[in-house]
């Protein structure tokens, strides 16, 4: 979206309220709906990418050190990543404030 | 001049959906609509017509079908009845924001229960709100010429939306008539290739149908509303076109003997024809009725309908639907609202009639008339009741 939705008004709107943009649901943060935050215990991790498999969101990404990491901005905070977790290396914490 | 032949309404429907080049039919069978749906398989069946029949499971798929296709620019077109409707209805009302002008015939018959096959209008009302652009159609080359104006309309860049045609189950539906064909080429005049905006297409890919989020669902709606409010006088320039090539020119409320008159009938539909046999023997009588017939239903031609009511002393509206527990009928509650903030509004007298096919004759609107004046006279100026009730 060229600027936030709250911002359009009824008569910008396509006919049809047709997204020309594909793909444009990369900048929906859906990451604010969450209480708990995954985080990864590296020592524990295998680097099987379950994680990164099992995750609804696609919120999982491989960092430069081979761990699969998920972006705050899309996790939702699920936990299905820490119950797939083969060697228990996810845990969910309660987000904190930044 | 085109063609008069004697035919079945719902032929002559069908008809029409051939001659208007549809791309598209998806359809389930329900009475009294299945002889339009019959007739379209047989057309495209036999190869006299380039077009897609889809034979669905629901009518809940049929519509659906038709969002599909009509999305990818194909002229698409559906034909319902009651429980057919309201198998769809979750659909008709996702057709009108996605600004696809789908067109629709239904032929009005009753919602169960009880059980029901014949024609009253509680199945449109139930989607009364949906926001499809809607015609009544009074007779068969109404429905027959309505076809064309549907798509011409609804497919105008300024208007997009879908339109339902009403034609009465069995009333019109399974009667024959004699009807006006329209020759092809003015007929593919009238009626240009649709040209839509967006279409799903992979080289072209578009997003329709997307949620939207409370900050920007009102302005949505708004658009939507705006747009279908906005499409009157478009549909008057659609209407006048159609006139100038046919000779029949249509508007959204007609009158008949009603300059001067005292008592205004109001109908929609079919019982418009009746109605005016009954008019014209009141008016042999020396009484002061008339009647007025509303064509466009949705959207509201609000200032057509106040220009007409506006010398009457008082309504009798026949609604053919009851809003249960509601403050009337859906036509009358309506025509109510329209007039309040006018100081010298008539009385509105409201009649529930016909409901499930039950035969109106003149002599009961004469009879309607009579008891309407009678008890407003006696100060019950906005009465309701389900007209020829047993006690």
């Amino acid at each position: 979206m060229t600027k936030p939705e709250n911002e359009w008004t009824w008569k910008e709107l396509t006919v049809g309220n047709v997204i020309l943009e594909p793909g444009n649901a990369s900048q929906y943060r859906t990451g604010d709906w969450k209480t708990l935050m995954p985080v990864l215990e590296k020592n524990l991790c295998i680097h099987c990418g379950l994680c990164y498999i099992y995750c609804p969101d696609m919120a999982y990404t491989l960092d430069a050190e081979g761990f699969f990491i998920a972006d705050s901005f899309y996790c939702k905070g699920c936990g299905i990543c820490a119950k797939e977790c083969p060697t228990g290396a996810i845990k969910m914490v309660l987000e904190q404030e930044e | 001049m085109g063609k008069r032949i004697g035919m079945e309404v719902s032929i002559a429907a069908a008809e029409a959906v051939k001659q208007a080049n549809v791309d598209v039919i998806s359809a389930y069978p329900i009475t009294p609509q299945t002889h339009v749906v019959e007739h379209l398989s047989e057309i495209v069946a036999n190869g006299e017509m380039d077009a897609e029949f889809f034979c669905v499971e629901s009518e809940h798929s049929a519509l659906s079908v038709c969002v599909g296709s009509e999305a990818t620019g194909a002229r698409s077109f559906t034909c319902t009845s009651s429980q057919g409707l309201a198998l769809m209805s979750e659909i008709t009302y996702i057709v009108p924001p996605l600004r696809l002008p789908i067109v629709m015939i239904l032929a009005n018959r009753t919602l169960s229960a009880p059980l029901s096959i014949w024609n009253d209008h509680s199945d449109v009302m139930s989607i009364r709100d949906c926001g499809w652009i809607q015609y009544f159609c009074e007779n068969g080359q109404e429905v027959y010429d309505h076809v064309f104006i549907a798509y011409r309309l609804g497919e105008d860049r300024d208007v997009l939306l879908p339109v339902i045609v009403n034609m009465d189950g069995f009333t019109l539906s399974h009667v024959i008539e004699p009807i006006e064909l329209i020759e092809q080429e003015k007929i593919d005049k009238f009626l240009p290739p649709y040209k839509p905006i967006y279409t799903l297409h992979p080289d072209h890919p578009v997003t329709m149908g997307a949620f939207a989020l409370p900050s920007i669902f009102a302005e949505a709606k708004k658009a939507q509303e705006v747009v279908i409010r906005s499409s009157i006088p478009k549909i008057l320039e659609v209407w006048k076109a159609f006139g100038d090539m046919t000779g029949r020119y249509y508007s959204p409320i007609e009158t008949y003997r009603a300059e001067d008159a005292e008592t205004l009938l109001v109908t929609m539909g079919s019982f418009g024809e009746t109605a005016s046999v009954a008019v014209d023997k009141m008016r042999e009588e020396g009484k002061s009725v008339g009647l007025i017939k509303i064509r466009l239903w949705r959207p509201f031609p609000l200032e057509a309908f106040k220009q007409a009511v506006r010398q009457a002393k008082q309504l009798v509206v026949i609604d053919r639907a009851v809003s249960v527990g509601g403050p009337g009928g859906p036509v009358a509650s309506e025509l109510r609202s329209a007039i309040y903030a006018d100081d010298a509004r008539p009385s509105v007298y409201d009649f529930v009639a016909g409901i499930s096919g039950r035969d109106v004759a003149p002599s009961d609107y004469i009879q309607m008339v009579e008891k309407a004046e009678m008890e407003i006279r006696e100060g019950n100026r906005e009465g309701f009741e389900i007209y020829g009730v047993r006690e």
